[in-house]
Formats: structure tokens, C-alpha cells, sequence
């Protein structure tokens, strides 16, 4: 007798593709791992402990629990940790059943892991989570700006604000996009900053996400458990909702649409069930009740874009691309791209599908340029910055050569172009041959490095094996640009789960926090 | 909705209830080793199991004996072979994966622990006993995808190509199973009458058709009325005429502008089978006439898949031939990761 008949479609060929981490840019920056060097050789400090040796989230350099903890801090303290390891067993489960994992590259096919979730709230006061918000409105306000400056006028590049070559230099600067007009102007529509708060407790700005920046599920799913876990705490405290995220989002995107329209048909595009954030993708795509469509269900006709349904094509609008550039098109980039719509660039430059986020942003949140961000909130704002950057000497520029190799024993220092931590110097972890040695290499080629002082990162308590200990955190707040700027109160924290540690990447044993913005 | 999902929804339910369908083959013949009979006879009962799944041959290539642990083991549990319950149900949840967005999340869930429950299961060959107790719980887990399923999912589309995906397999399946037993009980001469009953009585007892038999016909165990029972009555659920009866009812509220040709073949079996009397059909031999059906819910299976799942439509433009040329690039491509 014949076989069973057998499905013809399962490709699993995407994995090979786009192998990209689940946060895609390492959150710790070379300054991060500068401290976590220095910091290594302390032993960890337990909770309870009157004087933090950093910053910590709870508890103030005098001992004392701080206003915005204190309800929380007393919870804690009678709460018997057996109720906490519980509840932290509780919560691996749920998101194991409900399959909240991420996809690990080259292990076993399918192999799918869990981002640890600390069960302990990272929490803000509501007037520090305004100032943060005020300005985080300003920076991406001013890189959407600039993102148009650039791919039109270069004002910025003529005013001598911005050095030409290293824009259009770049290999982010995307010559495709020159002229070409987007929705209301905006590139970066959904921008992840990522945000550290150093020794006295004011924060950086560590790198603005501008391509496919991606968490926001975890943030949500973070804030449901720990309704789920915890429901008596959510009556104590008044915790800023985000569940909404997935409204703005949805609204953010209609509002771009190429010819306004309240029933722009969108669609979230996704490498596919491979790729690490796979969860995420169809996690939105589910929330906003759009489809979540692959390369291969879509198809350009008449330079339009179509989506291949059991009805027959189905125009489509806007495109939440969570595909990078290099492979959203074969024609037009990577000609081996199996995840992208041939044709689809020429679509989108006549104007008739908007990508969200637009082609060609990888130029704003470069290395090289996010030293200029406060130069370009003063040129196109006129205002002054309300968020920090963490200082940056560019070698290139003498004097600050000259100062950085005085000071290397204290600095970190990176390739420009260098990702992963790569080819980087961290001078108070280095050997003085190890030093002199990157002293030769910085000599012969200046451009081609950056410097910063290494960060103190904040602490915030968490549950750990041994109980509850300060580890290391940043804040990834999402911020959405369409016709307005939206956002949700707080973002998603991620935590050095090993002692010392200030790695937060969910692939070298970071995990997650809840995050509350408590109002009053 | 997008093909593609339908398409993953449509192989979800597939594999599940192939899964299924599995086990209970596999159940009714552990049971029939509980009966008096030669190695012969035994071996020749498992060989026609591996023969009517289409396996046959594929068996034979990675092993010499027809052993009915070793059979069982490698239907149920070898990870290395595509078609046993493992890697259907692996196939079910690699699709429901893939669209989980479109699934409840009850549904999804349902799938994933079955998986995940699946996958820590020991690999080795289970002992008879646990055997019984393996095969159950894959039919109350596909049991409660199918429940969870009719609780939670919209009646729209997506539930649609769920049902149509259940019910052809099914058909496929029972086709299938009785094809094996009735060919094995009505030809062979056996040891004596208590046996016999016992055999058909696990036939029906693996389609949940014992009791049903009981209530329809109040009598003995015929072949005749067994073989009529699971091909033509369309009250019984796992029959023949309720699962094209099923398919056609699905095929009807999901029509587009090409599918009309499909309408009317899913329409004519399920009509031959409503209108069918099992004297016509035992007249021209059950084998034969199970073979054709089964050729027949095959040839639908891919008219559905060319409507509805991997239309060709017009995804390259004829004025923009550089597109084609794209797309054999990006077929390259995936060969090449592959």
C-alpha cells in the first residue's frame, strides 16, 4: 500500500540564516565588561547589608531602604525564601509549558531554552520614570531627525556636526534610501535604548537600538507572571500597566501607513519559528491581531506587496520587519536570502508598503555616530540633552588620542566597528604588557578605535541560590515614533544573574526582572 | 488567512490524529498477542502492520527480524523513523510552533506538554505491559488536543482546515487499520470461534466501535456488518462515510474561486459513501475497494493543498522575470543550507 502522505512545506532551512542572539546586540558594552572584571575579585554583598559597594536599587549608600522599595523591602522581609524558591519553580514551569523560550543556535535542532525570570521587581519612583521618558522622547525624536537629515538634506553633515565620512562611510548608511520619502519622516519606529544607572545613581544611555530591537514580549510576559505569582503585591503597590504595549504598537504602525487608512492591513515579518526571537515575533503579530507572515508569503506584484492567503493575494500595507536589511530583499541585498521578498525594495521606495523599522537605521545607533546624539538633540532641537552619554574619546581626534593612552590603565577601549567584544582593551583588567602591546595597535590606526571610563552598574536584589543578593542591572526601555511618540511605562530589565557579573545577554546566563514604574 | 498557516494547522491535525490512529493499530495488535498463535502467524500480523502503513520496505532496511517488540518500538517510539507516533507528534508541534499565534493558547499548550512530556519519554523498547499504558496515553492526549480544540477555537477558517486535516487522516487511518485486520481475520482459517470473536472484538475495541457495534446491530460479530459499520455508517465517528461527510461540510465553507472541482469530488465520495450498500462493496472485494479510497482521499488531499495551501498564484510576476530567477536563487539557497 502507499505511504502517508507526507507535508511538503516544512522548510527548515531558516535556521542556517540570520543567526542573531536573542537581543541582538550585546547589551554590554566594552565599559560593562570593564567593571565586571573590576568588580570580580569582591565577594558579593547580601541583602541586608548596610552599605552597597555600588549603586543599588534598593537600598541608599547610608543603609537605608529606599522611599520607593520600603512597601516592597517589607514584604520581602516576611516572606520565608522557601515561598519565593516556590514561586520561582512555579514560574520556570509556566513559561515552559506556555513555550516562552528562546531558540539556542547550534545545539541540537529546536533546542529551546529559558531566559531565567528573577522573581524580585526592579522598581522606579514615577517622577525618575517621567524625567527618563522626557528624555527619551528627546533621543529618539532627534535620531529620527537625523535619520532624515541624512538620507535627504545633510544638514548636519554640512553644519561640520557630524563628520560626512562617518555617515556616509558608514557600512550601516544605506545609499538605497537616499530621497527616498517614509511616512510622517520616521525611520526609527520602534527604538530600544538601553539605559545603565552608574555610581550616584544617574543613568547613561549605553546604545540606542534602532533596527530590530527585541524584549518587549518578555516584558510583558514578565509583568503576567508576576501577577500571577505575586497578586497580593499588585493590590500594595500601584504599578504603571503595560500590557497595552501591543495597542500602541498596532497603533503606531496604522499610523504610517503608506495612504492613511484605519484598516492599513499590517503584518509582522519573521525569519521564522528558527530564529531566536521567533516567540516574540509571533507573540506580537498574535497581540495586535495582524499575521505573522515569512518571506515566502509575500510576493511583489506591480510594485506592490502581496500576501498569499487561502482567498488569494491580499494587499498588504505595513511590514513590522523583524528581518535585518541585509536580508529583507535577494535583489537588492544578500542575493542568498531565503528570509526576505524579492522585489520588496522596490516597493517600498515607490512608496507603496512602509517598513517599520525603515530601511537603512543601522547608521543611527553605530558606535562611531552615538557619540554625536547630544550634538544632534542641540542642532535639530535646540535643546539641551536630558539623558546622558557615556563619555566617548575618538581616537581619531588627537587630543583625545593623546589623553586615552595616558589613560588606559582606566579605560576601555574599542574597535569602531568591532562587535561582540572583539579586539577591545579593558585597561583596568589588562596586564601592563597587554596595555603596552594595544598601545602599538592604537598608535598605527587611531580612527579605527573609541574609548570610554568604565561604568559603576547599578545592583538591584535578586533571587539567587544562595538567597537574595544585589546583582547587576540595565533597563531597555521601547519607545514606538509614528505619528506621536508612545510608550508604556518602563521597558524590560535585564540582570548579571553570576555574582560580579554585569553580562545581562540572555545567552551568557543573563535573565529578567519585572519592572514597575509605581505611581505615587 | 495566510496558506502557509493553513497549511501548518491543516498538518498539525494530520499528525495528531495519525498519532492517534497509530496507537490504536498498534494497541489492537498487542492485544491480539495476547491470543493463542504461531511465531508465524505473528510475524505475518506485524509484517501486514508495517505493509499497510506504507513502511514495509523502509523497515527492512534497518532491520532484519520482525519482532513485535521490536515493530512496536519502531512505530511508537524510534526517534529515527519520520512516521512513527514520536515523530508525528514532534511533526504536530513543530506546526502548531509555527503558528501559535493563530492556535488558543490552550491549544498550544496542549500540544507542548504533549511534546514535552513526549520527548523525556525513555527510548527504549517498551515492555508489553507499558506498551498498553503508552498507547493510551497518546490517545487521551490527542483526545484532549481535540477537546481543547472544539472548547476554545472561532468556528472560523483556521478551525476549518484543523477539521478538514482531522477528518481526511482519519479517513486515511480507518481505511487503513480495517484493510489490515479484515484481510488478516476474513481470509485467514482460524484455530476456533472464541478466538475470532476475540479478534474482531479488538478491531472494533481499537476504533472505539465495540460498544457502538453492540448498539447498532444487537447480534454476533460478522465481518460483514463490522466491515459496514466502519465504512458506511455515517453516524459513527470514525467511519468512512462520517469522515468524508466531514471533509466535503469543511470543504464548503472555506470555498474560493478555484476550488470548485475539489467541492465536487469531496462531495461525490462523501456521497458514494452516504448512498453506498456493503453488498456493492464486498462484491468488489473490501481490499480493492479500500485501495481506492485511499488513492481517492490522497488525490483530494493534494487538490486542497493546490487550492488552498501552496498556491502558485501569481508570486512570479511575468513581466518581472528577474523575480523567477530570484526565487530559483532563493531555492539554491535553501538546498544548499539544507
Amino acid at each position: 500500500m502507499v505511504a502517508f502522505d507526507q507535508q511538503q512545506t516544512m522548510v527548515a532551512g531558516s535556521a542556517a540564516q540570520q543567526a542573531s542572539t536573542l537581543f541582538e546586540q550585546p547589551l554590554a558594552a566594552p565599559s560593562v565588561h570593564g567593571v565586571d572584571s573590576m568588580i570580580s575579585s569582591q565577594p558579593p554583598t547580601l541583602a541586608g547589608q548596610p552599605i552597597p559597594s555600588f549603586y543599588d536599587e534598593m537600598t541608599g549608600r547610608d543603609g537605608l531602604i529606599r522611599a520607593h522599595y520600603q512597601d516592597y523591602a517589607q514584604w520581602l522581609d516576611t516572606t520565608p525564601s522557601e515561598r519565593m524558591a516556590r514561586k520561582r519553580q512555579e514560574a520556570d514551569a509556566l513559561f515552559h509549558r506556555s513555550g516562552i523560550t528562546f531558540a539556542v543556535y547550534g545545539d541540537e535542532a529546536g533546542a529551546e531554552r529559558l531566559i531565567p525570570f528573577d522573581v524580585i521587581p526592579r522598581i522606579i519612583p514615577l517622577a525618575e520614570w517621567q524625567k527618563l521618558a522626557a528624555g527619551l522622547r528627546q533621543r529618539v525624536k532627534a535620531l529620527n531627525t537625523f535619520l532624515h537629515d541624512i538620507y535627504h538634506e545633510q544638514a548636519i553633515l554640512k553644519a561640520g556636526i557630524v563628520p560626512a565620512r562617518q555617515v556616509l562611510g558608514n557600512a550601516q548608511y544605506r545609499e538605497e534610501m537616499r530621497g527616498v520619502q517614509v511616512p510622517n519622516d520616521i525611520y526609527a519606529h520602534i527604538a530600544g535604548v538601553d539605559l545603565v544607572r552608574a555610581d550616584v545613581g544617574e543613568f547613561y544611555v549605553l546604545e540606542d537600538n534602532l533596527r530590530v530591537p527585541s524584549g518587549v514580549s518578555y516584558m510583558i510576559e514578565n509583568r503576567k507572571m508576576m501577577m500571577r505569582l505575586f497578586p497580593d503585591l499588585f493590590v500594595r503597590h500601584r504599578v504603571a500597566p503595560l500590557e497595552h504595549y501591543p495597542d500602541l504598537l498596532l497603533d503606531t504602525l496604522r499610523a504610517v501607513a503608506p495612504k492613511h487608512s484605519p484598516d492599513a492591513t499590517v503584518v509582522v515579518l519573521t525569519p521564522g519559528r528558527f530564529n531566536s526571537a521567533y516567540f516574540e515575533h509571533a507573540f506580537l503579530a498574535q497581540q495586535m491581531g495582524v499575521e505573522l507572515v515569512e518571506g515566502q508569503d509575500l510576493f511583489v506584484s506591480n510594485q506592490h506587496i502581496f500576501m498569499r492567503t487561502t482567498q488569494g493575494p491580499q494587499r498588504v500595507d505595513v511590514i513590522y520587519r523583524r528581518v535585518d536589511d541585509d536580508f529583507l530583499d535577494p535583489l537588492a541585498f544578500r542575493p542568498d536570502s531565503i528570509l526576505g521578498v524579492p522585489g520588496l525594495l522596490s516597493a517600498y521606495r515607490a512608496g507603496n508598503v512602509t517598513l517599520a523599522n525603515a530601511i537603512g537605521t543601522g547608521v543611527a545607533d553605530d558606535k562611531s555616530i552615538y557619540p554625536y546624539v547630544p550634538d544632534m538633540i542641540r542642532f535639530y532641537l535646540s535643546e539641551q540633552p536630558l539623558l546622558n552619554n557615556v563619555p566617548t574619546y575618538l581616537l581619531r581626534k588627537p587630543a583625545d588620542l593623546t589623553y586615552t593612552l595616558d589613560h588606559l590603565a582606566e579605560l576601555v577601549v574599542k574597535e569602531v566597528h568591532g562587535a561582540g567584544g572583539y579586539g577591545m582593551l579593558i585597561g583596568p583588567a589588562a596586564s601592563k604588557t597587554e596595555i603596552d602591546a594595544f598601545r602599538e595597535r592604537i598608535k598605527a590606526v587611531p580612527e579605527k578605535y573609541i574609548a570610554q571610563p568604565t561604568l559603576a552598574l547599578s545592583t538591584c536584589p535578586t533571587f539567587v541560590e544562595r538567597g537574595i543578593a544585589p546583582r547587576h542591572i540595565d533597563l531597555r526601555p521601547f519607545v514606538l515614533s509614528g505619528d506621536t511618540i508612545r510608550f508604556v511605562a518602563g521597558g524590560l530589565t535585564r540582570v548579571a544573574l553570576k555574582p560580579g557579573s554585569l553580562v545581562v545577554n540572555s545567552s551568557q546566563g543573563g535573565g529578567t526582572k519585572d519592572t514597575w514604574v509605581l505611581e505615587g | 488567512m495566510l496558506s502557509r498557516t493553513a497549511d501548518h494547522i491543516f498538518w498539525m491535525a494530520r499528525y495528531m490524529e495519525r498519532a492517534e490512529n497509530l496507537a490504536r493499530l498498534l494497541d489492537v495488535n498487542s492485544r491480539m498477542l495476547l491470543m493463542p498463535q504461531t511465531p508465524q502467524e505473528i510475524e505475518q500480523q506485524w509484517l501486514a502492520t508495517l505493509d499497510t502503513i506504507g513502511v514495509l520496505e523502509t523497515y527492512n532496511q534497518t532491520h532484519e527480524t520482525v519482532l513485535p517488540d521490536q515493530v512496536a518500538h519502531y512505530l511508537a517510539l524510534d526517534r529515527a523513523n519520520p512516521g512513527s507516533i514520536f515523530s508525528c507528534l514532534r511533526l504536530a508541534r513543530e506546526n502548531a510552533h509555527a503558528v501559535r499565534g493563530t492556535l488558543t493558547s490552550e491549544l498550544w499548550e496542549t500540544i507542548n506538554a504533549t511534546w514535552l512530556h513526549l520527548r523525556g519519554y525513555p527510548a527504549d523498547v517498551p515492555e508489553v505491559g507499558e506498551q498498553a499504558a503508552f498507547f493510551e496515553w497518546v490517545k487521551v492526549r490527542c483526545h484532549q488536543f481535540r477537546g481543547v480544540g472544539i472548547a476554545t477555537m472561532m468556528r472560523d477558517e483556521a478551525n476549518c482546515f484543523l477539521r478538514l486535516g482531522l477528518f481526511l487522516e482519519r479517513a486515511d487511518n480507518t481505511a487503513r487499520i480495517l484493510d489490515v485486520k479484515y484481510s488478516e481475520l476474513a481470509t485467514t482459517p482460524r484455530h476456533n470461534e472464541a478466538g475470532e470473536y476475540y479478534q474482531w472484538s479488538a478491531l472494533l475495541h481499537s476504533l472505539s466501535a465495540f460498544e457502538t457495534y453492540r448498539r447498532v446491530y444487537h447480534d454476533l460479530i460478522t465481518p460483514a456488518r463490522v466491515a459496514e459499520l466502519l465504512v458506511l455508517h455515517v453516524d459513527m465517528p470514525r467511519s468512512l462515510a462520517y469522515c468524508t461527510a466531514e471533509v466535503a461540510a469543511h470543504l464548503e465553507s472555506i470555498a474560493n474561486a478555484r476550488s470548485r472541482e475539489t467541492q465536487r469530488q469531496a462531495g461525490e465520495l462523501a456521497s458514494s459513501l452516504r448512498y453506498g450498500r456493503i453488498e456493492d462493496v464486498l462484491e468488489q472485494g473490501l481490499h480493492a475497494y479500500l485501495t481506492r479510497f485511499i488513492d481517492k482521499t490522497n488525490a483530494l488531499a493534494q487538490r486542497i493543498a493546490a487550492d488552498f495551501l501552496l498556491p502558485t498564484g501569481p508570486g512570479i510576476s511575468p513581466e518581472n522575470p528577474k523575480t523567477a530567477s530570484g526565487l530559483e536563487a532563493t531555492t539554491a539557497a535553501l538546498l544548499t543550507a539544507l
